[in-house]
């Protein structure tokens, strides 16, 4: 099994459009969606949902107006500013216990919290791990790592040759927990200025986890001087380009009808899209 | 009044708008890019840079020879950022959230912070804008500690206009909780009103008035406005779908000199945020009494 994550650093490139095309290519992978703070692959390829679990992580702070003696310490020890007249605004609390700790009359609970909840799935084109993380909930990166590691026991049960990976966007700690082990990233990168200058970023990241990069440039045709140059610095950061794809009115109809771009059009995107997907496989072999 | 530019959906047009909000208006006004992932907000505006100014995070170090290896810094640190093994205490430097718990818990006194560098403020001017941009050094998992230090930057009294990083989690809440209202940028595809639908529910939790503008209008945004409409939630920009914008915005042109005709209506939403939290103040009130 090869573990492909599509990722892109700028968001908004076209990860999930692309990552939907390649599922309905490749044969029979797992699928996996660890863009967990705004999950789109689903509106495409619809799976139903076979189990459904809640995700569990870290504990917030709770004070107990009965016991409190209004003593202040907490206040004192937070370092996120997230208590204020004895008590605590959890969109603002790290979970990091501190003021549970130091309480001089442990006046404060410390519940873990259910920050989202996560599916297995079958979709018409494979099995699917996918999730949903609670507005404003912390540790998307955890539910990465566990959406990836499910995902991976799936893909081996059922003996998929791939593993396909929506990723997220930018490079903090989702991302990081999205590549870190994978055989092969896919960066859909977009022909302007922004797209170059995080490319460079997301590439410096791929190499510092020593993942093999591929570089893929949607909606290449807007600016072909910067295509170029995208290709260039890919190449000067040991990364493959694999493919270029034009802008076509046809993506975005697919997704309206909640297709893959493959699925519904023979026109020049979706061409290009298929002719990419046989440069990966022959890059993963 | 601070107004946040945010999306749920990476790549809407947050930097697009933000940048030609601040073109737009002629009075002094703050600009802070605080999608410290991947900032680009400098391509629109050019700044003059007047500094940079390095980033840091507190984390642990555990002096050896003080160290008993009771353990108890790795007891109280819910993110196994320090662990002690024996005598040995080792800190993990990347997993550390700088809550201070571990050097206030020590009882040997044998821990104290050291600064870790984060990422890196770029400071500027250009005419009648402030510019700071934040940039999370590749390879941190962190984003929130550089957010709070470009936030710091932020306009006592005047307008500050505030590039939000996408998502709906840590980042995301970060950069919006401290300002006093929102613009949420969405485009009318599907994946578009999927992901507006989880920013306006992360907003509302943090209580804060917006508003929503579309990028890209091209006749399908009947989704997101039907859905503004059922929700009482005011539409304030539609940038129609244009392939001279896209190609601007490749070459790092702003919005303003290909669109002009959208002037007055830029000029319009800072005055309609601030009345919308003008409304949520008498509410507020209102509900008091």
């Amino acid at each position: 099994m090869k573990e492909l994550v599509i990722i892109s650093g700028k968001g908004g490139t076209g990860k999930t459009s692309i990552t939907a095309s390649l599922a309905a290519l490749a044969d029979g992978p797992t699928l996996a969606d660890c863009d967990v703070d705004a999950a789109d692959l689903h509106l495409v390829l619809e799976p139903v949902v076979q189990t459904s679990e809640n995700f569990i992580s870290g504990r917030a702070a709770e004070i107990r107006e009965a016991d409190c003696t209004q003593c202040g310490l907490c206040e004192e020890v937070c370092r996120f500013d997230a208590i204020e007249n004895f008590t605590v605004d959890l969109l603002s609390c790290e979970g990091c216990g501190a003021c549970v700790e130091f309480c001089p009359v442990k006046a404060i609970d410390f519940p873990e919290q259910n920050c989202g909840v996560w599916h297995r799935s079958i979709s018409r084109h494979g099995p699917m791990v996918h999730a949903r993380m609670h507005p404003g909930a912390e540790n998307s990166g955890k539910l990465v790592s566990l959406v990836r590691k499910e995902a991976r026991t799936m893909a081996e049960k059922e003996n998929s040759e791939f593993l396909l990976v929506d990723g997220p966007p930018g490079i903090g700690c989702p991302v990081i927990a999205s590549i870190t082990g994978a055989d092969a990233v896919l960066v859909v990168s977009e022909p302007t200025l922004s797209g170059e200058h995080d490319l460079q970023r997301v590439l410096e990241l791929t190499n510092h986890f020593g993942v093999q990069a591929m570089v893929c440039i949607n909606k290449w045709d807007v600016n072909p001087v910067m295509t170029k140059r995208i290709e260039r610095l890919a190449g000067e950061q040991g990364a493959t380009a694999v493919g270029r794809v034009p802008y076509d009115a046809a993506v975005t109809a697919a997704q309206v009808n909640a297709r893959a771009l493959v699925e519904e059009s023979e026109g020049e995107a979706a061409q290009a899209v298929r002719t990419m997907w046989g440069e990966i496989c022959t890059k993963m072999q | 009044m601070k107004i946040a530019i945010a999306s749920g959906k990476g790549g809407t047009g947050k930097t697009t708008i933000s940048c030609a909000l601040a073109l737009a208006i002629s009075d002094e006004v703050t600009l802070l890019d605080c999608d410290v992932e991947e900032p680009n907000s400098h391509f629109f505006i050019q700044p003059e840079i007047e500094r940079l100014e390095k980033t840091f995070s507190l984390v642990p170090e555990v002096d050896a020879e003080k160290c008993s290896g009771c353990g108890e810094c790795g007891r109280v640190c819910q993110f196994s950022a320090i662990i002690s093994m024996g005598k040995k205490t080792m800190v993990f430097n990347e997993l550390c959230h700088s809550c201070g718990a571990c050097v206030r818990i020590c009882p040997e006194g044998a821990i104290k912070e050291v600064q870790k560098k984060t990422g890196l403020l770029t400071i500027g001017k250009k005419d009648h804008i402030r510019f700071v941009s934040g940039r999370l050094d590749v390879g941190q998992a962190m984003s929130p500690p550089v957010i709070r230090e470009t936030l710091k930057y932020a306009s006592k009294d005047g307008l500050t206009i505030v590039d939000c990083p996408p998502g709906t989690s840590c980042p995301y809440v970060t950069a919006v909780k401290s300002c006093d209202a929102a613009l949420l940028v969405t485009e009318p595809t599907p994946f578009g009103l999927h992901d507006l639908k989880l920013a306006v529910e992360t907003i509302r939790e943090l209580g804060i008035p917006f508003g929503v503008a579309v990028n890209r209008a091209n006749g399908e945004q009947n989704r997101i406005s039907e859905y503004c409409e059922a929700e009482g939630i005011p539409l304030l920009l539609q940038i129609p779908e244009d392939r001279r914008v896209a190609v601007a915005y490749s070459r790092g042109q702003a919005l303003n000199k290909v669109m002009p005709e959208l002037h007055e209506t830029l000029l319009s939403i800072p005055v309609q945020l601030q009345s919308l939290t003008e409304e949520r103040k008498v509410r507020e009130q209102e509900a008091l009494v």
